[in-house]
């Protein structure tokens, strides 16, 4: 203990060992995640985003629906028959920022593609208590405006910079994809080539104008869609 | 008398003649800053707690909605009354420690002053007006995170170099705790904000790690909020301002010492029980848990040495309403910082998880910890940096006092029973293996427990404002006359 005294005379000592300290944890943490190849599971399914999806996750983003919905299942039976599969890091392996969400003051989302219509999507987002009357979720009317579309594709090409595979085709056709996937009625051949099991729909209801809407309820239309668990074997979820 | 870095270590004392010519005009503005964004933060908890009750109190209107007000609320809370509570009173303790003006003078201070009161109004506005990067706690954008990183170094040089040209040969411990935080924050900031703009006219970035590691490192970043931020940080307030209120020395220096390295060591590591059971790889779960347990003892640890500073001073308890709340403060550190290492154990958190029970366990450090520990310093500061013989009324204090310890006791008990009964129902099955609840039937069962949280919130926010009227009339009150030296007055003048 007399030696501290060394370091209380010292404020530069003091500084630089206080850094060495406060990093041993975090290197120890941190760093195998990136190097230990079995960290993100083996599974067949995930593809990034499509642009609308990509939209749609931006206002998820924007308007802190992570402040009261989780996407994470857990592996527990209560959290299986209620939600699904538990979650997978593969399925979030192009999620930046990650939205595991830390607080159920709403039910977790992680699965919620493919749960409820487009128009029960809708309805819930403009007036919750319309379709669930115990709801205390803040009414999202306000999303029913255009989307901004038009950089679009540098979102795609600064994810594209981080490592996320988007190919140059897809960036070329970013806004012509978003504008064929909140259609139902456009030829979504090619659009569906570049992203297996992406919905196609007018999904607010109208086919003209792509609003905040549409992309909102894409996004939670395909969340936990991607893996096909039937075809999933113990193997490849191994970590 | 025990002047100030003899508290521990015990050197001479000093004579006041030779105290050099501090700078406290920006001491002042942070104190000031401190209350203002207090009040803002306690204001913005209550609205969005009645809103959890009352879902249309929103106006239908979105910038009021839930999901944009409440980064409001957690950054006002931490970053704005946390954050200038923490710079004012550590150039405060600096230069009085170290008996040296501050490196830089007025003009560094006033920069970090108005540097940091823009990084907030910059993130507020953003968070309303829909601009957030997504991440819990680190919600500002790239610009944002961009500018504090300038204004935070500009802090850690000024600190740095006063304490550089100190006349004491020591330096005081709650510099050690100062120092850890202002550099671990650094670390952690940069580290939790690797990000790429989509363009530089526009406010979107997308982060540099995804998924899986974006995860590990938001919540590395997010723990050590919590514990540098909101821990380290204010142990540096309760190393000072605890031993100068009651007049006595720190309980132990040797335990301090200990206390400091273990503290700041193991903090680090506590990050992954944010993540129990998701798809953060098991090895790294068990890692969380054993070093938040372990966490446990040198978070005693600095509660025994701020509690037992008091030893032979415990009338003061009696007199001087600060010192109440200083106590207070480390009492509560005290509860929340054995709940979190239980918590952290996965089979409690398999329970608690989600669920009010971590909201109620963060505001009992926020509002116990935290909030008490800065409203005794302030109790103290402003009579000494206003030059004022006294507090304007102790009655007002006490009054602040009971009501801001009611409210914290209704907030976090209406937050166990409403976490632990939303666990327990989430898991209950009835007799034919069925889920006896369904999703909505548990938010339906949250009601009552919402309204007294936020009955809660309105009693610690009274508790507050009658402290603003209280510092309002002490500051507008007549000056010091030299020489006399009333009670309070007393101690403050050392």
């Amino acid at each position: 203990m007399i030696r501290h005294e060394v370091i209380e005379k010292n404020v530069v000592l003091l500084a630089v060992l206080t850094l060495l300290t406060v990093s041993i944890g975090g290197l120890v943490q941190i760093v195998p995640l990136f190097t230990i190849e079995t960290t993100i599971e083996r599974v067949e399914g995930v593809r990034p985003y499509t642009p609308l999806e990509l939209a749609g996750r931006n206002i998820y983003l924007r308007e802190g629906c992570y402040t009261c919905h989780s996407q994470q299942i857990r592996p527990f039976r209560d959290e299986l028959e209620r939600y699904g599969h538990f979650s997978l890091a593969a399925e979030s392996m192009y999620d930046r920022p990650f939205q595991w969400g830390s607080k159920r003051t709403g039910p977790d989302l992680a699965r919620v593609g493919g749960k409820y219509s487009n128009e029960w999507q809708y309805a819930h987002l403009v007036d919750p208590r319309s379709v669930v009357p115990e709801s205390i979720m803040p009414p999202y009317g306000f999303l029913r405006r255009p989307l901004r579309t038009d950089n679009i594709a540098d979102h795609l090409r600064t994810l594209k910079a981080l490592g996320v595979p988007y190919t140059d085709e897809m960036i070329a056709n970013a806004r012509a994809d978003l504008a064929t996937q909140s259609n139902a009625d456009a030829d979504g051949t090619a659009f569906a080539a570049r992203y297996p099991k992406a919905v196609q729909a007018s999904f607010d209801g109208n086919a003209g104008v792509v609003t905040e809407m549409d992309a909102l309820i894409a996004y939670l239309q395909m969340l936990g869609t991607l893996v096909n668990f039937a075809d999933v074997t113990p193997e490849q979820i191994r970590q | 008398m025990v002047s100030d870095s003899a508290t521990v270590v015990g050197f001479g004392e000093r004579t006041r003649s030779r105290a050099p010519d501090y700078v406290e005009d920006v001491v002042r503005a942070f104190v000031v800053a401190t209350v203002f964004w207090g009040v803002v933060g306690f204001l913005m908890g209550t609205l969005i707690a009645w809103q959890l009750a009352f879902p249309l109190l929103n106006l239908d209107l979105e910038y009021t909605t839930f999901g944009r007000l409440r980064p409001v609320h957690t950054s006002a809370v931490i970053f704005a009354f946390g954050g200038n509570a923490l710079i004012g009173t550590s150039l405060y303790v600096v230069q009085r420690t170290c008996r040296a003006r501050l490196f830089g003078g007025p003009e560094a201070g006033w920069f970090l002053f108005f540097g940091y009161q823009t990084f907030i109004v910059l993130a507020a506005l953003g968070y309303v007006m829909g601009v957030s990067s997504g991440k819990e706690y680190a919600e500002p954008e790239w610009y944002v995170d961009l500018f504090l990183t300038v204004v935070w170094v500009i802090y850690l040089v000024v600190f740095m170099g006063t304490i550089m040209k100190r006349e004491e040969p020591h330096i005081y411990v709650a510099n050690w705790f100062y120092l850890a935080f202002i550099i671990t924050i650094a670390m952690l900031h940069i580290g939790n904000n690797l990000q790429l703009p989509v363009s530089f006219g526009g406010s979107k970035s997308y982060g540099v790690p995804a998924g899986v590691q974006d995860a590990m490192i938001q919540w590395w970043y997010g723990h050590n909020a919590v514990g540098f931020f909101l821990t380290a940080g204010f142990l540096g307030m309760m190393y000072y301002f605890i031993p100068k209120q009651a007049n006595r020395p720190v309980y132990s220096y040797r335990l301090s010492i200990v206390h400091f390295w273990s503290l700041i060591f193991l903090y680090i590591w506590a990050g992954p029980h944010h993540l129990h059971y998701t798809a953060l790889p098991d090895w790294a779960q068990t890692l969380g848990m054993i070093f938040s347990v372990m966490l446990w003892m040198p978070s005693w640890g600095g509660m025994i040495n701020g509690i037992m500073t008091l030893s032979g001073a415990w009338d003061k308890l009696r007199t001087d309403p600060g010192l109440r709340f200083s106590v207070t403060s480390v009492a509560f550190y005290g509860m929340s910082t054995f709940e979190g290492p239980v918590m952290s154990i996965k089979a409690v958190n398999a329970l608690s998880h989600y669920t009010d029970w971590t909201i109620g366990h963060v505001h009992s450090g926020a509002m116990g910890w935290v909030g008490f520990i800065t409203f005794g310093a302030l109790y103290y500061l402003v009579p000494v940096l206003w030059k004022r013989p006294g507090l304007y009324s102790s009655r007002l204090a006490a009054w602040h006092f009971w009501i801001a310890t009611l409210g914290i006791v209704l907030y976090i008990t209406a937050m166990w029973v409403s976490g632990i009964m939303q666990g327990l129902m989430w898991r209950a099955y009835d007799e034919y293996g069925f889920l006896q609840y369904s999703f909505i039937e548990t938010v339906a069962a949250m009601h009552p427990y919402y309204v007294i949280r936020a009955t809660g919130g309105i009693l610690y926010l009274t508790g507050a404002l009658i402290m603003v009227y209280n510092l309002w009339k002490t500051i507008t009150g007549a000056e010091q006359v030299a020489e006399a030296r009333p009670v309070l007055a007393a101690q403050a003048a050392e």
